[in-house]
């Protein structure tokens, strides 16, 4: 997976030197898109055709759900905590 | 939204051909996967060096932006903690690495796929695909309940694109750039936050 991160950079590299290149931008941002489609289409038949998948789907969909929703109320628990700390207006500005 | 409606339905077309068996044998036993995830990744790679805006978010660095993508790993981390704890049968960092695709779904179900095996890369893909509705869905509510950076650290990695208008409706325009560095900080980490969960201890 390091040569996956390596091959990241190398492209927000390259990324940099073509960003005045609008039509080079826009070839990689479809060819992106189309990539995606391409790695999600695999992954869907991977899933289909494996019956162990197949036959687990409800569980491991109630599992994600609560992944997710650990995931958005921790954060958003913290996220208040921070609010409070170093965003919220001063109350001390609206008093007085 | 419809960009992910039309990724989603080519992950349901790939899952109704391999039910229906539909599908060249040399799809299914070749694994191209992982050279297009190759081709993915670069190309990711130059669409965030290619965007000005995301320079210029880095640009404009202060203490306060820097805290709200930290916020999402350490709130993420706690929450999934808490969900361990409720399910006592799954391996803590298989469902830690699943939370560090904060929303990320395409990317983090790849990659998790590739380490884990398509069960986990599954579960990461519902898992994220569900994060970035449910804060499509609650960001207003979010906004008003838990403060204004809360819809950005629900969107996780998605508050750069896909829940941004949402987020910039809830908690105002002034959050846009903080959302926007806040997505692209989080999309550059879930490679390395992934990676590191599931090889790394």
């Amino acid at each position: 997976m390091l040569t996956v991160i390596i091959i990241m950079c190398a492209g927000i590299a390259l990324g940099f030197l073509i960003r005045n290149r609008k039509r080079w931008v826009r070839l990689a941002d479809r060819l992106t898109m189309w990539a995606i489609y391409l790695l999600l289409f695999l992954l869907g038949v991977a899933i289909g055709t494996n019956e162990v998948i197949v036959k687990n789907l409800p569980a491991l969909g109630f599992k994600a759900l609560l992944i997710s929703l650990g995931g958005v109320l921790g954060s958003v628990l913290v996220a208040w905590l921070a609010y409070r700390l170093w965003f919220a207006p001063k109350k001390s500005d609206h008093e007085g | 939204m419809r960009g992910s409606l039309i990724i989603l339905s080519f992950f349901a077309a790939g899952v109704v051909l391999g039910l229906l068996q539909f599908i060249p044998d040399i799809l299914v036993h070749n694994d191209f996967s992982h050279w297009a995830l190759y081709l993915l990744m670069f190309l990711v790679g130059i669409g965030i060096g290619a965007d000005p805006n995301s320079l210029k978010a880095l640009a404009e660095f202060n203490f306060k932006i820097l805290v709200v993508p930290l916020v999402t790993v350490v709130g993420t981390t706690l929450g999934v903690s808490g969900v361990y704890l409720l399910l006592s049968d799954v391996n803590f960092y298989d469902i830690l690495a699943v939370g560090y695709g904060f929303g990320y779904y395409s990317l983090s179900s790849i990659f998790i796929t590739e380490l884990r095996g398509e069960e986990l890369g599954v579960v990461a893909l519902l898992a994220n695909v569900m994060r970035e509705v449910i804060t499509l869905l609650a960001a207003p509510i979010f906004a008003v309940l838990f403060g204004k950076i809360a819809p950005i650290a629900s969107g996780g990695a998605t508050s750069m694109d896909t829940t941004l208008p949402i987020i910039s409706k809830a908690s105002g325009k002034e959050y846009a750039m903080v959302s926007l560095f806040h997505g692209i900080v989080l999309t550059v980490l879930v490679p390395f936050l992934v990676t590191l969960v599931l090889n790394g201890f």
